[in-house]
């Protein structure tokens, strides 16, 4: 035991203080925080006010496109040939040019500009026309547009999925919260089981095409040197995993109450949606539905998912799946000379795991599928796809099933890849093949 | 009391046979050759000994008992196919191997400053090892494997890899360790290193022990009795002195000076031979050719496959 120790230690450290290791650990986070922080930090910028002249050659639209305080127009009364001529003199950022015929349909309008106009500035001069010709359309076809209105508001209608247990109580739940933490952990466990299982398969390459495993292996023996080398990169998947979260949280509260201490979280969802669908035109002012503010809502989901069973069941198949691919792996590893022998080893270990990350889209269409239910249940997918099925809750014993095959799973590829990894690690020159390898099973140590 | 017995060992893996019944005596406190060309067997029969791998049939005592995962730490091994961690650091490595080697981390730092200081290596204990050059490596890997002490080393074509100073450095450890009370194990194509060091030898040759025993009682029951008289006179007369004394088998002429080897009659001493030869020619030198181990080694080599 204290052997194996030593063994873990150093494969532990020595990875955990490369260079590579601490900058992935730094990079990580700063990734994740900024994809959260961001898009928030980038809607509050306020972005200079632009001046757009109005040549409205239709007369539908004069002083009425309504001002934002982003936006300003202007609606000068000059032929449109001359607003060109003049653009670069004047002190506007844009002509907006709408033809005398936009109302025929399928017509362009035209925005010209000197530097280059935000997508929001686009968005928005967009949608208020398109909305502001709709009514006009509606009005000149004598058409009540508070009929319209009213079957507009009263036609929109919220799903609300609850579970029903059998208790008799009822959850609610949020579809699409489930799918992104499904599909989050899902690829979360792929990653981490190809990334570091490759790491497992170089560690022993090294270790055979330096020399060094005969002088190991006169102290210890092959299956504690494999076990040691697998372990201890597990370790070191865990410390940046776990190193990442801490991170991620600790990052995120930082810029929150730095670069984002001024944000008002209401008021950044209002300015998107304003920026949207240009919402809130005095005069077409639709009656507004009431509405939960989406952040808290998203926030209450997730307090109502079992975040507990779902982390330590991440912990479980996070580990659990990576032991199984591990061990195969270190097999790979011990039995060819060079890298690039490894690619026709590798292709037929990693198909379950690059199949199981396809069928994870299907399954979180229908997870209660057999598919799902299969696929949940085998060692060599099981890990991705439980994982994405766990959100949306799974019955206790298929659950505990799907672990225990796991683990028979695990135990099974690591006494299968002990037995080629003995044999492989001291063997060298030979060109090896899967005949060669199902041959080393039946050797005796 | 030998420091390692062999019985009847056997091994073989699914295409070929790699040693038959094979019994080796090794006495304690000396240095012993394990010979052979090769594929012969001789790496198969130290991973066995090293526990690296199983025989199929046969017992290993060592120091009497039998052979067990606890002597791991009684025996240090230098493989002839030698590396080490290239991205580690000299020093943390070395620790690291002694570690396994079952020493204490506080023992192994003092016992490796005391070897770095005497291989004069202790600069590039914070060095990476693929800083280093192959000479330093092999130092480097000779002082792990001695560090935890072993009663039997283990070495496989130890000198290869080294200049002639450094291959010096390491004869005389060797000896030094001997006198310590170590028992050496030394595997090697270089004949003049067995020798020089060594006490006893085994010759394998597919898969067989072909030859065993101390390297001067192989050396004199390989002796055939061949004199190398060199003289300068007349090569007729001295044709005809030898007379039933002996049989002239090879000669060479330098000049005014002549080469003869002369194989002795049955019964005859070499006495006799330089009394017939000293009344006709001028002796300049009269000694035994004994068979050196690699006319030995090539000899039995041959016969064996010869025989087949």
């Amino acid at each position: 035991m204290n052997i194996i120790n030593l063994i873990i230690k150093r494969e532990y450290l020595t990875r955990v203080r490369k260079k590579s290791f601490i900058i992935m650990t730094i990079i990580g986070p700063i990734l994740m925080a900024g994809i959260m922080i961001v898009p928030i930090w980038l809607s509050m910028q306020k972005t200079e006010k632009q001046e757009i002249q109005v040549i409205d050659e239709s007369y539908l639209f004069k002083d009425l496109i309504p001002q934002k305080d982003f936006i300003d127009f202007d609606y000068p009364d000059i032929s449109f040939v001359k607003a060109q001529e003049t653009f670069y003199n004047s002190g506007y950022d844009a002509i907006l040019f709408i033809p005398d015929n936009i109302l025929e349909g399928g017509k362009t309008i035209k925005l010209f500009y000197k530097n280059q106009l935000s997508v929001s500035i686009e968005e928005y001069i967009g949608s208020t026309i398109s909305k502001m010709m709709y009514n006009v359309l509606l009005a000149k076809n004598k058409v009540d547009v508070n009929t319209i209105r009213d079957a507009e508001v009263n036609s929109r209608f919220n799903v609300i999925t609850e579970k029903l247990e059998e208790t008799g109580k009822s959850k609610k739940t949020n579809t699409g919260l489930f799918m992104a933490i499904g599909i989050g952990g899902g690829v979360l466990i792929y990653m981490f089981i190809f990334l570091f299982g490759v790491q497992v398969m170089r560690g022993v390459m090294e270790e055979k095409t330096s020399r060094i495993v005969e002088v190991m292996l006169s102290s210890v023996k092959p299956f504690h040197l494999m076990m040691g080398k697998i372990i201890g990169i597990a370790l070191v998947g865990l410390t940046q995993f776990l190193l990442w979260v801490f991170l991620t949280i600790a990052l995120y509260s930082v810029a929150s109450v730095t670069v984002l201490k001024n944000i008002d979280i209401n008021q950044v969802q209002q300015k998107a949606e304003v920026l949207k669908v240009g919402a809130d035109l005095n005069y077409m002012q639709m009656k507004n539905i009431e509405k939960p503010n989406v952040i808290t809502a998203v926030w209450n989901d997730f307090k109502s998912i079992d975040i507990f069973t779902i982390f330590v069941c991440f912990l479980f198949y996070f580990l659990a799946g990576y032991l199984l691919y591990a061990a195969m792996f270190a097999a790979i590893g011990s039995a060819v000379d060079n890298e690039t022998d490894t690619q026709q080893f590798m292709l037929p270990i990693t198909i379950p795991l690059i199949f199981s990350f396809v069928i994870a889209q299907n399954v979180i269409q229908d997870p209660t599928s057999s598919m799902a239910f299969w696929f949940s249940i085998i060692p060599f997918t099981s890990p991705v796809i439980m994982m994405v099925r766990l959100p949306f809750g799974v019955p206790a014993w298929e659950l505990a099933l799907s672990m225990l095959l796991l683990i028979i799973g695990f135990i099974f590829t690591t006494w299968i890849a002990a037995k080629v990894y003995r044999t492989g690690i001291l063997m060298y020159g030979k060109k090896i093949s899967w005949k060669e390898i199902g041959k080393w099973l039946f050797y005796k140590a | 009391m030998n420091i390692l017995s062999a019985k009847n060992i056997v091994k073989s893996y699914a295409s070929h046979t790699a040693l038959v019944d094979i019994s080796l005596e090794i006495p304690r406190q000396s240095i012993f050759g394990l010979l052979g060309p090769n594929g012969a067997g001789k790496t198969t029969l130290i991973r066995i000994i090293n526990q690296i791998t199983r025989p199929d049939n046969g017992d290993l005592y060592f120091d009497g008992e039998k052979l067990s995962p606890k002597h791991i730490h009684q025996i240090g091994y230098l493989p002839e196919e030698r590396g080490l961690y290239k991205k580690m650091e000299v020093g943390e490595q070395a620790i690291y191997l002694a570690q396994l080697k079952g020493m204490s981390k506080n023992d192994a730092k003092i016992k490796l400053k005391y070897w770095f200081e005497k291989f004069e290596i202790d600069a590039w204990w914070n060095k990476k090892v693929e800083e280093l050059s192959k000479g330093m490596q092999q130092k480097i890997q000779f002082v792990v494997t001695v560090i935890h002490e072993p009663k039997l080393l283990i070495l496989d074509e130890p000198f290869s890899g080294f200049d002639p100073i450094n291959a010096n450095l390491i004869k005389n450890e060797i000896l030094q360790l001997k006198k310590q009370g170590a028992t050496i194990l030394f595997s090697t194509h270089n004949m003049g290193s067995v020798e020089e060091l060594c006490d006893n030898i085994a010759l394998i040759n597919k898969s067989k022990k072909i030859l065993d025993g101390s390297v001067a009682n192989i050396r004199k029951q390989f002796k055939s009795n061949i004199f190398e008289i060199e003289f300068s006179g007349n090569m007729m007369g001295f044709t005809n002195s030898l007379w039933t004394y002996g049989k002239l088998v090879d000669h060479t002429i330098d000049g005014e000076l002549f080469k003869a080897q002369v194989q002795l009659s049955a019964g005859t001493k070499s006495n006799q031979l330089l009394e017939a030869v000293l009344p006709v020619v001028e002796i300049h030198s009269f000694k035994e050719m004994v068979p050196s181990m690699n006319d030995i080694f090539i000899t039995k080599v041959n016969e064996v496959s010869n025989n087949k």
